[in-house]
């Protein structure tokens, strides 16, 4: 029961900090600060009681006992729908890494929001709840309803907190996003649907679904709106126009839970339903996806380099770095898996930072651009050195996460594809460009000297300190996230790869 | 007739029984609340004695009428959705003045005109019940009568629904010239035997067709749509367009059931053409709307366009159980969910001058002027746009299964591309109500109505449980089918 319990104790401690607001404007953070506090503790008490060693076993995703931590509650037998969760080392993973940035998030929006905290507080931990429920999800059609159900407090932080453009940015986020949901559960109904009229009942469940033989037209077009949704969130080349509107127009909080958390629910996606379940499909279809993963990654960092809006330009570097998780996932062996999902956690950190710093500077500067920046380190040196180490953590620095990452997933992809590995490995030098370009048009230069503006405080720098302290674990040590990860992705690696379960190969074998 | 008949048409005795009454209590004593109290006794009497009734069902009384426990059901839904616009106009029909009792009074006819409607297996049955709805609605919607709006309103849906009536009823002239009867199922073994030739067959179904249609405003015959919506009173429009358009669906459903209508492909691919220029026609014309009145019209053009998906995917008879239990489903959640939303907009609107007239301007802000009221809208359009949790979700759901199940891919491709569109107008009367208090053009005083608020809660609750739990209702729509 600990896996629901830590969905409602989020949704919970949004109402409660809703209700706070009542009381007084400080209030809320603090309900929202213990309210993530107390999920964490609970995330920590769920893995430590697991049996040991269960995390490190080798496991069949088809076989229920084979998850660590798993759960199954009738809800609607008329369609064989289940309140179906199940956790994982991989979900575990992800788990922490959105309780950390709901942390993250709660920090840098502090002092920022004025106009209502107690409902803003509400709507990023429930925000956080969608996720949490998108990571542990078994059944489809609960996987879907989570899958929305983070969209709409989304909205509202953008289309009531954001900035100048934000009716715009907003409509444009939940329209994308809820319109590639539609061709999701359109993909889920006609495999939940078709794989019934195959076998025994229809049944929504992951575990029932997972190796189902489909007809191969079928199969494709489903595995399409599979991937149209996860790639719009993800998002990849050319579903990713959303992204730097939101971005821009979202506020802090709002931003580093987007870039951090939302869009690793379309990378995990892929990961966990897209391709396993449609596993040869999937194989026909991976030079477009690798495809599309280059062009992201170029792309991304090409406009990037354009722009003088700092936000956008954070904005853009996450489309090129999504583009290496694209390209991890569709090569599909065990290296460039690996690296996908150490991508996905560096990502979050050294972007979410980013964008904590894009807040602060447009907090005190009242600007985004650029142009009207400069010198900023001699004002704000505390500001600038964090600046400088996430820049570095973008880029891929050796020591840092992201370039653990990077370099599993080119190691992978180039046993597969060398020419897309040789592609993509262009990317590591155009992210140097547009990540130096940032810290030189903000921090380095000469300084205004009629400007003043305030360094970090002390709650900024503890949030940051924590977002380094776990990148330079990833780039030094990455081997217990790796521990975590591997056992999961071996078994969904060979869950795509071998043909289905004993029975069904026995049949099909007697004349 | 006998007893257990007598049992059997226990609803519309309750109903007609009431309408007696009341036209006796407003002769003797005018008095707004206790016409309003008697009204609203009478339809949940009958709707409570739906159950009663059920435990003979499924039995023919008289040719005319079958009283299963499918159309006691939507009895039951129909009484109490209009037990609910009663208590709703309450408020909203004292305030324009003189001697509202009789509304009451038209409001029970209506209703006993839907009940007619979904339990008819009969032409002239049919004809009976769909006069009964549709007169009573052209006095409903001129009520106000001393704006201009609702006579409008009026004038149109009279003159044109008037046509409409006509036309189905020459229709059915045509098949009884043909085939010589008029109860349903006779209607479809004859017209196989018949010898009067495919043309006039075809005319003659196609203008049942478009006169039934018109009253379901489908897209060739929606022009009235918008325009009755805008003026009518909002308690009226949220009948009108729930419970007048599930009772001419269900009936349309029966006839094509029972006299099996189905093998003329035509007919049915008729249907499907329908619906798609509906899905998309209704949501295009929606976006451009700044009347929340007028896009809550559109979009019920779209949605009837998403049900009458139904029609194709009954080409099947393997996937027909499916189809009608979508259909009943999707029903029963619309219609709790658009008469909760005209509910909410009759609270917005109140203490206007012209209350007919809701824009979008009269939303801005409400998050933050009337959380509570705002919070209950918010429900009701995410309803309508398919959000996981509400009602409009599952119906949605259902209506993709059942078109997945019938293999319908062009349907399905309408129903996507639709509802992505609608998104976009929901979404906007949602940002409207969360923009800040600065930007803010009306600021209308917040309306008192204990009764409306405490209802539309429970409406609201009501979408959220069949959101949340929707297996009791989807067993028992699946075992009385």
């Amino acid at each position: 029961m600990s896996m629901p319990a830590l969905i409602l104790v989020l949704l919970a401690g949004g109402a409660l900090a809703w209700l706070a607001q009542r009381a007084s404007d400080e209030l809320p953070r603090w309900v929202a600060l213990a309210t993530v506090i107390g999920a964490l503790a609970l995330l920590y008490y769920m893995a430590v009681e697991l049996p040991a060693g269960s995390l490190a076993l080798a496991s069949d995703p088809r076989q229920a006992p084979s998850w660590p931590l798993y759960l199954k509650l009738d809800w609607i037998p008329r369609f064989g729908i289940a309140l179906e969760f199940g956790m994982d080392g991989l979900s575990l993973l992800l788990l922490a890494l959105t309780l950390l940035l709901g942390l993250i998030a709660i920090a840098s929006s502090w002092t920022e929001i004025d106009f209502k905290p107690g409902l803003f507080q509400a709507n990023l931990l429930w925000t956080l709840a969608g996720v949490c429920g998108v990571f542990l999800a078994l059944d489809l059609f609960l996987f879907f309803l989570f899958w929305e159900l983070m969209l709409l407090p989304m909205y509202l932080l953008i289309a009531v907190w954001g900035h100048e453009n934000r009716a715009y940015a907003a409509m444009k986020f939940f329209i994308f996003t809820q319109a590639s949901g539609l061709l999701m559960l359109l993909a889920i109904v006609l495999l939940a649907w078709r794989g019934a009229s195959a076998g025994n009942g229809v049944s929504f469940s992951y575990l029932d679904l997972l190796g189902l033989e489909l007809d191969p037209r079928l199969a494709w077009f489903a595995m399409l709106g599979f991937f149209l949704a996860f790639t719009v969130k993800l998002p990849a080349f050319p579903l990713h126009t959303w992204l730097p509107d939101a971005h821009t127009q979202a506020p802090t909080a709002g931003s580093v839970l987007l870039a951090g958390i939302l869009l690793k629910t379309g990378a995990y996606g892929l990961l966990r339903f897209c391709i396993p379940l449609f596993p040869e499909a999937s194989a026909t279809f991976a030079p477009v996806a690798m495809s599309l993963g280059v062009a992201g990654i170029l792309y991304g960092a090409l406009l990037a380099f354009a722009q003088t809006d700092c936000k956008r330009l954070v904005a853009y570097s996450s489309v090129s770095h999504m583009g290496f998780v694209l390209l991890g996932l569709y090569a599909w062996n065990h290296l460039a898996l690996q690296g996908a999902v150490v991508q996905m956690l560096a990502h979050g950190l050294s972007t979410a930072a980013l964008f904590m710093v894009a807040g602060a500077l447009q907090q005190r500067l009242h600007t985004r651009d650029m142009r009207a920046m400069g010198g900023l380190w001699h004002q704000a040196p505390r500001m600038g050195a964090a600046t400088m180490f996430f820049v570095l953590a973008s880029l891929g620095l050796p020591g840092l996460g992201g370039f653990v990452a990077e370099f599993l997933v080119l190691a992978g992809l180039f046993a597969v594809q060398p020419w897309f590995a040789a592609a993509a490995a262009l990317g590591l030098i155009t992210a140097v460009i547009y990540a130096l370009w940032l810290l030189q048009q903000t921090f380095q230069g000469a300084p205004d000297e009629r400007r003043q503006m305030a360094d970090f405080g002390v709650r900024e720098m503890l949030a940051m300190g924590l977002m380094m302290i776990a990148l330079l674990w990833l780039g030094l040590y990455p081997q217990p996230a790796l521990d975590l990860a591997q056992p999961v992705l071996d078994g969904l690696h060979d869950s795509a790869l071998q043909p289905p379960a004993a029975p069904l190969a026995a049949a099909g074998s007697a004349p | 007739m006998n007893a257990a008949d007598f049992q059997a048409l226990l609803p519309l005795l309750v109903l007609s029984g009431g309408a007696v009454l009341l036209m006796l209590q407003i002769a003797f004593v005018r008095g707004v609340n206790r016409s309003a109290a008697l009204a609203t006794l009478t339809l949940v009497l009958a709707a409570l004695s739906c159950a009663s009734a059920v435990e003979q069902a499924p039995r023919q009384v008289t040719p005319l009428l079958v009283m299963d426990a499918f159309a006691l059901l939507f009895c039951a839904v129909f009484c109490l959705a209009a037990a609910v616009t009663v208590l709703l106009s309450g408020d909203y029909i004292s305030y324009h003045g003189d001697e509202p009792e009789e509304y009451f009074l038209l409001l029970v006819l209506s209703t006993l005109g839907a009940c007619v409607l979904v339990s008819a297996n009969h032409v002239a049955s049919l004809v009976l019940g769909l006069e009964l709805l549709s007169v009573s609605l052209y006095a409903l919607i001129a009520y106000p009568n001393k704006s201009i709006l609702p006579l409008e309103a009026a004038i149109k849906y009279l003159v044109l629904s008037g046509t409409a009536s006509a036309t189905t009823l020459f229709g059915f002239a045509l098949l009884y010239a043909a085939t010589g009867t008029l109860a349903f199922d006779a209607l479809g073994e004859q017209l196989t035997a018949t010898a009067t030739g495919r043309p006039m067959l075809l005319l003659a179904g196609a203008m049942v067709f478009a006169g039934l249609g018109f009253k379901f405003s489908l897209v060739p015959f929606h022009l009235w749509t918008p325009d009755v919506y805008h003026g009518a009173p909002a308690p009226v429009t949220g009948f009108l367009a729930s419970v007048s358009k599930a009772a001419v669906f269900l009936v349309l459903l029966r006839l094509f059931l029972d006299a099996d209508l189905f093998r003329y492909r035509i007919l049915v691919e008729l249907t499907g053409l329908i619906a798609i220029l509906s899905m998309l026609a209704g949501n295009l014309l929606a976006l451009l709307q700044t009347n929340i009145k007028r896009m809550l019209a559109y979009s019920s053009i779209a949605h009837m366009g998403y049900l009458l998906l139904v029609f194709m995917v009954c080409i099947e008879r393997d996937n027909r159980g499916l189809a009608v239990e979508a259909a009943a489903y999707y029903l029963i959640a619309y219609i709790a969910t658009i008469i909760a939303a005209f509910g909410l907009l009759t609270l917005v609107s109140a203490r206007q001058v012209e209350r007919e007239d809701v824009q979008l301007q009269h939303v801005s802000g409400l998050f933050w002027r009337q959380p509570l009221l705002a919070c209950l809208l918010l429900v009701a359009l995410l309803s309508l746009v398919g959000v996981p949790l509400t009602a409009g979700f599952i119906a949605k759901f259902y209506l993709v299964v059942a078109a997945v199940d019938g293999s319908n891919w062009v349907l399905l491709g309408a129903l996507i591309v639709g509802s992505a569109i609608g998104i976009y107008y929901y979404m906007r009367v949602i940002y409207y109500m969360s923009r800040k208090p600065e930007q803010q053009v009306s600021q209308a005083a917040p309306a008192d109505g204990l009764a409306v608020r405490v209802l539309s809660g429970a409406l609201i609750v009501i979408i959220l449980l069949l959101g949340t739990v929707p297996q009791p209702l989807m067993a028992y729509i699946r075992s009385i089918l």
